[in-house]
């Protein structure tokens, strides 16, 4: 059983998304949550580094807050799935922790 | 009211719900256009965000202040700044924006769209000129 990674800060004003994915294992998945969407944008200065990771790791965007934010699935980057609060009820159980960085 | 009239500068630089600060930022200039100040707003870095169109807070139960902002110019607010650099970073065009418009009711000069997007030199430029400058 592997870990569910939760990041619910900007990328751009935090370093929590740089940690967890320094130390996110391959398998593990990591669920973008609140101010942490922007992270699973197209077009940012941390495209490149969600797209490495996604090579090894599983990741989920919250669209509620997606939607907040005034952003579409269409922003999102190709590999990033997105799911609703039962969506992250299940990614909670199928996982053997809940890791969150905040 | 007062006579001297000082230039305010609001500078937002948070993304709006995952904090208050957007929120008591908006607050704040809604309740200081009560007193006839030159009134400009700077949003960069994650303050751009506070901008984009097409907030929808209906899944996440918090209030959606983002209309506000498009009320901005009835509230004597006559110029919004954004950072182009910030944009860039954050895959943003111009058009991902709101447009606010302004309009002066006694001499009814209108301009269509109040936001404009300035390089750094600009903003810092815009900063140096303002008397005082709140941060949020």
């Amino acid at each position: 059983m592997s870990i569910l990674h939760t990041v619910n800060k900007s990328p751009f004003e935090r370093n929590s998304l740089d940690s967890c994915l320094k130390f996110a294992q391959p398998g593990a998945a990591l669920l973008l949550i609140e101010d942490g969407i922007y992270a699973a944008l197209t077009g940012t200065s941390v495209e490149g580094r969600i797209k490495d990771a996604l090579a090894s790791v599983k990741i989920y965007v919250l669209g509620p807050d997606l939607k907040a934010r005034g952003f579409s699935e269409a922003r999102v980057i190709d590999g990033i799935s997105v799911v609703d609060y039962a969506g992250f009820v299940d990614l909670a159980a199928e996982n053997a922790k809940v890791q969150a960085w905040l | 009211m007062s006579e001297i009239v000082k230039k305010f500068m609001y500078l937002n630089r948070k993304a709006p719900y995952g904090t208050i600060y957007a929120w008591e930022s908006l607050e704040v200039v809604l309740i200081g256009a009560a007193f006839d100040q030159e009134v400009s707003l700077m949003f960069m870095d994650d303050g751009v965000y506070q901008l984009t169109k097409g907030q929808d807070t209906s899944g996440i139960g918090m209030k959606n202040f983002s209309p506000t902002y498009r009320t901005l110019g009835d509230y004597e607010v006559k110029n919004i700044y954004v950072d182009r650099d910030s944009l860039v970073a954050r895959g943003l065009t111009e058009d991902d924006l709101v447009q606010i418009a302004w309009e002066d009711w006694e001499t009814e000069e209108e301009v269509e769209n109040i936001v404009e997007v300035v390089d750094s030199a600009r903003a810092a430029e815009l900063m140096e000129e303002s008397d005082v400058v709140f941060s949020f």
